[in-house]
């Protein structure tokens, strides 16, 4: 009853934000109101959630009347579900908190009300998909919250590209609709769309159609997600949005892809062969290095942070195709290893994402730049955000002791442990799926170093990090909250591996404990790590030495002084390193993917071609994958139309005459259908 | 009780040792080249000296410049207590394995990297950018030598590797532990910034890195800094010596086996210093671009060493 009423207070904050941001009067109360809406909204959805998880209990809800059409509104939460869930309102609470602050600037604006009331739509549909249970209310709420996202995505008008990103997102978003909804058609050819329908239809289908409603799925949910290729419209539609949505995006939204995709795989469709996960496992290898690649090489702040997403969908999709892997070759115990460590990093990476999202969003909002060039020095105007936002590159780069790491130490596990147990066949598949896990965290702390030292240490570069201010105490204290969990999660983790393994073995896949006490434990590879005691000892080492420098050290004669720089005696933003040149050795050595593009202009004196004055370079990645998948699609939708348009010769007589036809046609298809 | 003790022990004894190592290097070094050389604990005196200086701070710093060198030293610690010195007996193994190991040792990096950045000088950059590189290009070959070990010993723990390799040493001459000892070594120069990688002595700006990220350093955080790349060095060493040749170490708490425990790793830091000495004799430095093809090569060998231990399985 309880759990009814939480979805019910969900739904309603949902709605009285959504409202109030469309009836109130344009201003700060609207403002607090609609986002304080929003936050309700999302705590409830996490209590929701929450309970669930920890009553082991399912709770149902169906409103017959609502969506006839498409067969009712049916929901029902479960484990996996509610894990989803508790992510959203996770995200969703200092999402709409931050807001509170970062949003000021609207009030008054006609756009306040749209984004707002947007932002309780979205929130509220991301709630819905986890919940539903049957096809008609899952494809109603991922088209709600695709709708509403890709409106906040264009919602910006100062934003140059966001008509590109946003076209790109919806064109994207479409397609993905599309397949899901082929898929859907095919398993529900039995009549019922309601999900125990779709699993007994699946079960009942020839491997062929069910490979093809796999493919289908893993297409559409992979491209929600960013799995590459079909990541192409994430790292230009995250950025472009507000800050908050965009954690909203990268922390939430994404992770829905992966819920689809797990509920399809594990729960609706029958065990599959082996090679569907070998393709998502190598999918994900391939995801994350590309990622973290154009993470570390990217100079928009937001940028980064969505590549980086990127990247940690693709370690997700390792664990997930892992699981399927194994459970294709019949090694239970493994299978549900991979699950826990998909599910482990997507709630770890929602955290860190979110807060280094909303962070970006200061930083933007203080600097009113975004490109990282433009930054430096920000740690001493900005010293809450950046002392948030080195947590949060600590997590990024997947370090002892923030919660990146512990996910990533049991994704490494999975590996040695699969490849340990398991047919030759894989020899060469789980050893190379090793390498590319270890080569994108070491690259991930590259990234690490890059995005917090380059934005916040040295000396500022431009007027706006020079008059940067810091954010608003609202804004700090909703970062606060994720970067909290960060820590928390980091040093013990074992505090939700109990609900992970239920959710495991509530999708059939009962797991063995992986967790010792508050040590995470792998008996298959007898390894071990203790990550509070890891962090305890890093801390006692660290504390005495500085006791000691403190004791014996002649800290009395400390001079503050102009840096030495190697006996410079200017010291200027100039000559510091940059984003650009903070990559450029990676660039050289990765230069095969990269392709980067140069272009220097030397401006000389007329008098003499020695007399350099200014010299310019351009430098530029070549975007070659947009190029090789897209440009080709682009290309044949264009002769498409061409061909369509000479249908338009002007004559009605013409126009008339397509009509009986087309109607024709529509009949023999009718009548074939049938 | 006993298991903080033993942790602690030998922890302490790798630091205490570890700047030693550095001046036996040194040299074995001066001696390889034709010079009389400094002692070897030379580096104890350099330490004690620095660390009793005053400190220059740059202007430009931040809290963060102050933070680094425990941070760094914290870390290499932590990484250095999961390490077998003396005894194949490893409470450690409770706390983290050898991935855990790496990471630590990237933690200390990291803020090595952020101490370099924080004057906002060029050359701290450089060094903060090129260090980065190399030690994300080095992970994929400790992975895979860590994934070879595991393969044949059955585990990533530090003390179960070294205890296996001891009670079967077969394993030891196996072609996987042969090939991936060499993948080891090439990625532990890489790490500890020794030749043909980095120079260690360098006096040139332009080709440094280790080195120019610490030149904003004085005083007792440098003469942290300084003695955590020591532990670094000596741990690497360590970890070489004891994973894929763990005899002589102990196999009980007794004090006779201890004993012998720590004459034995002398005697293997002895001979892999005098191998890096002699390497360093031999090499030149390699361009920066250049370093990759090692590290590449580094990585082939150790993807060898993975295939064939699951042939040999």
């Amino acid at each position: 009853m309880t759990l009814s009423l939480l979805f019910d207070s969900m739904i309603a904050a949902f709605a009285l934000g959504a409202v109030a941001a469309i009836v109130l009067p344009p201003g700060a109360v609207m403002r607090r109101v609609a986002l304080a809406a929003a936050a309700a909204g999302s705590a409830a959805a996490l209590l929701l959630g929450a309970s669930v998880l920890r009553a082991g209990a399912t709770w149902t809800g169906r409103w017959e009347n609502l969506l006839q059409p498409l067969g009712g509104v049916s929901l029902r939460l479960d484990s996996l579900g509610a894990f989803f869930l508790v992510i959203v309102g996770f995200t969703g609470v200092p999402a709409s908190l931050y807001a509170i602050g970062y949003l000021r600037n609207l009030d008054g604006h006609l756009r306040g009300r749209a984004t707002h009331a947007l932002f309780n739509v979205f929130l509220a549909s991301m709630c819905l998909v986890p919940c539903a249970d049957n096809a008609g209310t899952f494809l109603f709420a991922w088209e709600v919250m695709a709708l509403s996202s890709y409106l906040l995505v264009v919602s910006d008008p100062e934003q140059q590209d966001a008509s590109s990103a946003g076209l790109w997102y919806a064109v994207m978003t479409h397609a993905g609709f599309l397949a899901l909804l082929a898929a859907f058609v095919i398993l529900g050819q039995g009549g019922s769309w309601e999900f125990v329908a779709l699993r007994n239809a699946a079960a009942a289908l020839t491997p062929a159609a069910r490979t093809l409603v796999f493919l289908l799925m893993a297409a559409a949910f992979g491209s929600k997600a960013g799995l590459v290729p079909l990541h192409v419209w994430l790292p230009r539609a995250h950025p472009a949005a507000p800050s908050h949505v965009s954690a909203l995006m990268s922390a939430a939204m994404v992770n829905l892809g992966i819920y689809g995709l797990a509920r399809v795989v594990f729960d609706l469709l029958p065990p599959g062969p082996p090679w569907w996960g070998g393709l998502l496992l190598a999918a994900g290898v391939v995801t994350a290095l590309t990622g973290v690649l154009y993470s570390v090489a990217e100079t928009h702040l937001k940028r980064v942070l969505a590549y980086s997403t990127v990247e940690n969908v693709g370690l997700v999709f390792i664990g997930l195709g892992f699981a399927l892997l194994m459970r294709g070759y019949g090694y239970g115990p493994l299978a549900s290893m991979g699950l826990v460590a998909a599910l482990l990093h997507t709630l770890n990476h929602a955290a860190f994402k979110s807060l280094l999202f909303l962070a970006a969003g200061s930083v933007v909002h203080g600097t009113r730049s975004a490109s990282m060039e433009a930054f430096g020095g920000l740690i001493k105007r900005m010293p809450a955000t950046a002392l948030l936002s080195l947590v949060g590159a600590l997590a990024l780069a997947g370090l002892p002791p923030l919660n990146g790491f512990p996910s990533e130490w049991l994704t490494f596990q999975l590996l040695v442990a699969g490849a340990q147990h398991t047919a030759p066949a894989l020899a060469i598949l789980l050893p190379l799926a090793l390498a590319g896990v270890a080569l994108v965290a070491g690259l991930a702390a590259v990234s690490g170093v890059r995005l917090f030292g380059i934005t916040f240490l040295a000396l500022p570069r431009s007027d706006g990090a020079r008059d940067a201010h810091e954010a608003s105490a609202i804004m700090i204290a909703a970062m606060a909250i994720p970067a909290v969990t960060c820590i928390a999660l980091g040093v013990a983790p074992t505090l939700v591996l109990p609900q992970l393994s239920r959710i495991v073995s509530d999708l059939g896949q009962p797991a063995g404990p992986l967790s010792a006490g508050f040590a995470l434990s792998v008996p298959l590879v007898g390894s071990r790590l203790w990550p509070g005691a890891i962090a305890l000892l890093v801390v006692t080492a660290g504390l005495a030495a500085a006791v000691a420098v403190r004791l014996a050290g002649r800290v009395r004669q400390v001079r503050v002084g102009p840096a030495w720089n190697c006996g410079r005696i200017a010291q200027s933003p100039r000559s510091e390193y940059t984003a650009a040149a903070f990559a450029e050795p990676l660039k050289r050595v990765f230069t095969g993917f990269y392709r980067p593009t140069q272009e220097v202009t030397v401006e000389v004196h007329p008098a003499s071609r020695y007399f350099v004055r200014a010299i310019r370079l351009r430098a530029d990645l070549a975007p070659w994958m947009e190029q090789i998948l897209y440009e080709p699609l682009l290309r044949a939708a264009q002769a498409a139309s061409d061909r369509m348009r000479r249908i338009h010769s002007g004559s009605i007589h013409f126009y008339l005459a397509l009509l009986p036809g087309a109607l024709l046609v529509l009949l023999i298809v009718a009548r074939w259908i049938r | 009780m006993r298991d903080t003790v033993v942790i602690a022990a030998q922890t302490l004894l790798l630091a205490v040792l570890a700047p030693a190592v550095v001046g036996y290097v040194r040299f074995a070094k001066a001696r390889l080249q034709g010079r009389r050389g400094a002692g070897v604990l030379q580096p104890y005196r350099e330490l004690r000296k620095t660390f009793g200086k005053g400190m220059v701070i740059a202007e430009s710093a931040s809290w963060i410049f102050h933070v680094a060198p425990f941070a760094i030293l914290g870390a290499t610690l932590a990484a250095a207590s999961l390490a077998p010195v003396v005894s194949a007996v490893q409470p450690a193994d409770v706390l983290g394995d050898l991935f855990v190991l790496t990471a630590l040792l990237m933690l200390g990096t990291f803020f090595l990297a952020l101490g370099g950045l924080d004057p906002g000088t060029a050359f701290g950059g450089m060094g903060s950018s090129r260090e980065m590189t190399v030690a994300a290009l080095t992970e994929p070959t400790l992975a895979i030598a860590i994934l070879t070990l595991a393969l044949t010993t059955g585990s990533t723990s530090l003390g179960v590797i070294a205890g296996s390799v001891l009670k079967t040493p077969a394993y030891a001459v196996g072609p996987g532990h042969a090939m991936a000892f060499t993948a080891f070594l090439i990625a532990m120069i890489a790490e500890t910034g020794r030749l043909p990688v980095d120079n260690p002595s360098t006096h040139l700006e332009l080709t440094m890195i280790h080195e120019a990220m610490i030149l904003e350093y004085s005083g007792p955080y440098l003469a942290l800094i300084e003695w955590a790349a020591s532990i670094r060095l000596a741990l690497l060493l360590t970890l070489a010596a004891n994973l894929f040749l763990p005899w002589g170490l102990a196999a009980s708490l007794a004090p006779s086996a201890l004993a012998a425990g720590f004459v034995a790793i002398l005697v293997k830091l002895g001979v892999l210093g005098l191998l890096l000495a002699l390497l360093e004799t031999r090499v030149a430095k390699l361009r920066l671009f250049r370093v990759p093809e090692l590290l590449a090569l580094s990585f082939t060998l150790a993807l060898l060493a993975a295939a064939s231990s699951f042939f040999t399985r």
